[in-house]
């Protein structure tokens, strides 16, 4: 469910600056719930949702789906270490996951011939590792609230 | 792979509906308490504008015969005129890098790739990809665009680049000493067959020569209101020619919706 929320944020129509700030927010919400609940998120899934994404804004069939499996399987690495980690130290790791990815997203794009990505297409980096307390913060509250039922 | 992302689209598309719905509700919410003084004051600007675009189609029919027989003088074949279907764009945002919309009409309307898509003023973009229930639009200021034009005032040809900006798009292989000046207007040239020829595309404002470069520096504002569009045209140029014996034009500008 909160998946699919995120899938809405993510191409949620925003003004010109607010659009190229707009954070990968699947990313984030899956790297929470594959440290969360490490048993229930594979790379299957993770991949099968990478798909839903390209399929969603259009990309190259996979693409998403790569980046997704390869991040969600280094999450399930280190999920033990990371859950411990205070949330200062995990917003570093979640900065590198995003960039990660967006160095992957840089490279398929060029190979497939887009030009013109200025600095600006970096910025998401940024604005996902900020936004990374607060998702914390809100995904927890709604994880306990489910326990409690 | 096509099939995949089709099945796949389908299921997807609600997401995009619920993302676009609060934007719609917001605009109709908008247009149900505009006060009765507004509307009655468009509708007495558009009843004029009517009357004066029913004059020049009037007089355009007329050119439109004359050029019919002209064309069967010179045994030539006079191309038919498009058919259009009215689609909607929905209010979504796909990557914040690339331009490129979702229109409500897909593949079940027989909307197809590469079809050109237009609004009142001018040409919008092209459909780069029909999924069943949407389609994907690529704008002409998206920096992988390019869209063969000509210079109206004097059939100059050349090739519109985008430029990742909405309100500009680069003319990046034109000669220092080409005849073009700000303020002329572009249309399309028909080369490529992708689009049909002579609908407006922009319209040049910046001619600086670079003396030291082989190319001059040119920049055109797109005519589309690119940034304000709501509703769209999609396209179909018809390539069939008309036979010269009877020339009826009963199905031009025939609208699907």
């Amino acid at each position: 469910m909160t998946l699919l929320i995120a899938m809405s944020l993510n191409i949620l129509p925003l003004a010109n600056i607010a659009k190229s700030l707009n954070p990968d927010w699947v990313l984030l919400v899956l790297i929470y719930w594959t440290l969360a609940v490490p048993e229930r998120v594979g790379v299957f899934n993770a991949w099968v949702l990478g798909i839903f994404v390209d399929v969603l804004t259009g990309r190259i069939l996979g693409m998403h789906g790569l980046i997704y499996a390869l991040i969600n399987y280094t999450c399930l690495k280190f999920h033990r270490r990371l859950r411990h980690y205070p949330i200062l130290q995990q917003a570093l790791f979640v900065f590198f996951c995003l960039l990660v990815s967006q160095v992957l997203v840089f490279w398929i794009e060029n190979i497939q011939g887009t030009t013109g990505l200025t600095w600006v297409f970096w910025l998401p980096v940024l604005t996902g590792t900020l936004c990374w307390p607060f998702i914390y913060a809100g995904l927890r509250w709604i994880r306990l609230l489910g326990r409690m039922d | 792979m096509d099939n995949t992302r089709s099945i796949l689209a389908v299921l997807m598309y609600p997401i995009q509906l619920a993302v676009s719905f609060p934007v719609e509700m917001a605009e109709q919410a908008y247009d149900a308490v505009v006060s009765y003084d507004e509307l009655k004051k468009e509708n007495t600007r558009l009843k004029k504008k009517q009357l004066v675009d029913s004059i020049k189609l009037l007089k355009f029919e007329a050119l439109e015969n004359e050029n019919i027989r002209l064309r069967g003088l010179l045994e030539n074949s006079f191309k038919l005129g498009e058919q259009v279907l009215v689609a909607e764009l929905l209010s979504v945002n796909l990557v914040p890098y690339e331009h490129v919309m979702v229109v409500n009409k897909g593949s079940r309307f027989g909307v197809h790739e590469k079809q050109s898509v237009l609004d009142a003023n001018g040409i919008v973009g092209q459909v780069i990809r029909s999924l069943p229930l949407s389609s994907e639009v690529m704008l002409i200021t998206d920096p992988n665009h390019a869209i063969p034009v000509q210079v109206n005032r004097n059939g100059l040809r050349t090739i519109a680049i985008g430029s990742g900006q909405l309100d500009r798009l680069n003319l990046p292989f034109l000669p220092n000493n080409a005849d073009i000046v700000p303020g002329d207007l572009l249309v399309t040239s028909g080369l490529g067959g992708t689009f049909p020829q002579g609908y407006p595309v922009a319209i040049v404002d910046n001619f600086t020569a670079q003396p030291n470069k082989p190319f001059a520096n040119i920049y055109a504002t797109p005519k589309a209101k690119l940034d304000r569009i709501r509703e769209l045209l999609v396209v179909w140029s018809d390539s069939t020619p008309v036979p010269l014996t009877t020339p009826e034009k009963n199905n031009t500008q025939n609208e699907n919706e």
